[in-house]
């Protein structure tokens, strides 16, 4: 009896030597290749070039998309992150000292960027990209900084997050983060041109492209920087699309200035960008310099290219592409035309299109339902529109002519559901 | 097979907005969505920015403009602030509701008692509008009229301050709003209705949207 009751006080023992021993590495793998931060705050640059390369490098890094609300003071925070783990609300990045970044040194910036850690030493949720972030140089992060530290403050408190338990915890935060990050700096690849590397630190790093295209696991974690597959984009409900599928949104084919062309002007003769690309390139990609999106072009043609994808065998049901044509003769012809060619610099051409093809229909739905314009830029300052066909045509119309456009003209894609449709609404 | 050629016009870029707001512009079938024809620019504008900028709320606009510059969403608020198509006649039963009195009142001379001015004051005599952002109010569904002054009452819809229009709505019960609204929709709208010149006169409130 004693000898068994020995076993278990033995056996306790080990557990929680055991449980306090993981949690003494979870708790490394979290500050692990932190430096300590500075007793007295280094010198912020604030020369007018380095101003202006922190305002640029926040454009690459289009911050203002998530630290503004639509309407409120430019980074001023409060705007919501819908996660499947709740909402995150982007924090006040003004210099104000009470609510935003009016107490932090370079250090503490740094820190947040590279470690994703606050001023206070939380764990900041991974919503805020650092996994992506944390490949930002230190010169850059700087610069940042500096410009953030010149912008007007505003007092404006941090919402705190909606999230649910156990989402809502450090504990979980640090055991997520010693799982799926790791603060790493960006490691130039010697073998390559100047320009790719510039091309990779700017796609993997601030432009934080993973966080779209890719395909987050269980855990909201995405796949390695550079696993750009593509992805259905959690709660927003737009599917972007693979970088790497020849079937999807590779570019290996293209050449750079027609890809660099896409990221300025929004439009390429395939089609415009809609959805959240409408916002990156409207918000960040068409500020950037030639120079840069000619090094981002570079790169993006370069990544793995993938086959195209093998495809279950599918018969689509003749009746309802026939009442998909009916809709498409009545409503779209005049714009895509008898063959789905498209107009030249107004309208996408459907036949032959990737994106109507693509394996996912969400974005097709979509844009069917709610129409859309592609973003105003200097290269298409008057864009043409989609106008929304969700009032006028019901789910099974919308499915009929999706289903259609996916089969006529020598496309080849399965059909799509009145389900499929409704939960699109 | 060679790509289809359309005309380089706003009137083909903006089809997107007559899916909702009636053929050119002008007004729906159901009953809801504004006509924006005729309405003065410097009113079309303002609230296209207020969409794109939060401060009125319907998803289907705010996705549609959303990255759109200011310069883009002037020139579509000119290109159908020039617009100028004829108006349906009211719809009958519009006439037959409740409060048209009581309609007609506030519309015509307010109401002091709650410190109400009367829409004419400011929209114009003939309910037309005035330049540069006062808008037109006849030729208007009555759901969207009692929708509007309810969602400024809520906070769902806002102007740039001071927001004259909300503090009004905050005055008017839910029955004067029905009976604004109701008589509204059931006035002919004049032939050649326009929006006229801004008159000298002070006006009764001051409105943020009035400066831009």
């Amino acid at each position: 009896m004693s000898g068994s009751r020995g076993a278990w006080v033995r056996g306790g023992v080990v557990g929680v030597a055991l449980a306090g021993l993981l949690v003494a590495l979870v708790a490394w793998l979290n500050v692990r290749g932190e430096a300590p931060i500075a007793a007295t705050s280094p010198a912020v640059d604030n020369s007018p070039q380095t101003l202006a390369r922190g305002a640029y490098l926040a454009r690459a890094g289009n911050c203002a998309a998530c630290h503004t609300e639509r309407g409120g003071a430019p980074y001023a925070g409060g705007r919501g992150i819908d996660t499947p783990f709740g909402t995150v609300f982007a924090s006040n990045l003004t210099p104000d000292a009470e609510t935003g970044i009016g107490r932090w040194s370079a250090d503490h910036f740094w820190r947040a960027l590279h470690h994703g850690r606050s001023i206070d030493g939380r764990l900041l949720y991974p919503a805020f990209p650092y996994p992506s972030y944390t490949q930002v140089t230190r010169e850059d992060a700087d610069a940042l900084f500096a410009f953030l530290r010149s912008q007007p403050a505003v007092a404006q408190a941090n919402k705190p997050h909606a999230l649910r338990f156990p989402y809502n915890t450090q504990a979980a935060l640090a055991v997520w983060r010693a799982l799926f990050f790791r603060a790493e700096a960006f490691e130039p690849r010697a073998e390559r041109s100047a320009q790719w590397n510039r091309g990779a630190y700017l796609v993997q790093g601030l432009g934080h492209c993973v966080a779209c295209h890719s395909t987050r696991n269980a855990f909201g974690a995405t796949g390695d920087r550079l696993d750009l597959s593509g992805g259905l984009i959690p709660m927003q409900r737009w599917y972007a699309p693979s970088l790497v599928g020849a079937d999807e949104a590779s570019v290996a084919t293209w050449d750079t200035q027609r890809i660099a062309d896409l990221l300025r002007s929004g439009t390429s003769p395939h089609g415009s960008v809609m959805g959240p690309m409408a916002e990156v390139v409207f918000r960040s990609t068409q500020h950037l310099s030639d120079e840069d999106l000619q090094a981002m072009a570079v790169f993006l043609k370069d990544l793995p290219p993938q086959p195209a994808a093998e495809r279950e065998e599918f018969k689509p049901d003749a009746e309802l592409l026939r009442r998909g044509q009916v809709i498409y003769d009545d409503r779209c012809v005049a714009c895509h035309g008898e063959q789905g060619q498209g107009a030249a610099n107004a309208y996408p051409p459907l036949a032959g299109s990737r994106k109507v093809q693509m394996a996912s229909a969400v974005n097709l739905v979509r844009v069917v339902l709610h129409g859309g314009f592609a973003p105003t830029t200097a290269a298409n300052p008057r864009p043409y529109g989609m106008p929304p066909f969700g009032q006028d045509l019901n789910d099974a119309e919308v499915a009929a002519v999706v289903s259609y456009l996916r089969n006529a003209w020598g496309n080849s894609a399965p059909t799509v559901s009145e389900l499929e449709v409704l939960k699109l609404r | 097979m060679a790509q289809a050629t359309v005309p380089d016009t706003l009137a083909q870029r903006l089809q997107a907005c007559t899916a909702c707001h009636g053929k050119e512009g002008r007004a729906t079938r159901d009953g809801y969505f504004p006509r924006i024809a005729g309405k003065p620019a410097g009113y079309l504008y303002n609230q296209l920015v207020n969409f794109r900028d939060g401060r009125r709320r319907n998803a289907a606009m705010t996705h549609l403009i959303e990255h759109m510059s200011d310069d883009y969403l002037r020139q579509i608020a000119e290109h159908f602030a020039t617009l100028d198509l004829p108006y349906p006649p009211p719809k009958a039963d519009d006439a037959a509701r409740p409060g048209q009195a009581r309609g007609e009142a506030l519309v015509q001379r307010g109401d002091p008692t709650q410190r109400v001015p009367a829409c004419v004051q400011c929209h114009g005599a003939a309910m037309t509008g005035v330049l540069p952002a006062a808008p037109g109010l006849l030729g208007l569904p009555r759901d969207y009229l009692v929708a509007q002054l309810g969602a400024w009452r809520s906070g769902q819809r806002r102007a740039n301050a001071p927001d004259c229009m909300a503090q009004i709505a905050l005055r008017l019960s839910a029955e004067d709003i029905g009976a604004v609204a109701s008589w509204l929709a059931a006035q002919p709208v004049p032939v050649d209705a326009k929006a006229v010149p801004a008159s000298t006169k002070p006006a009764p409130m001051e409105c943020g949207s009035a400066a831009r």
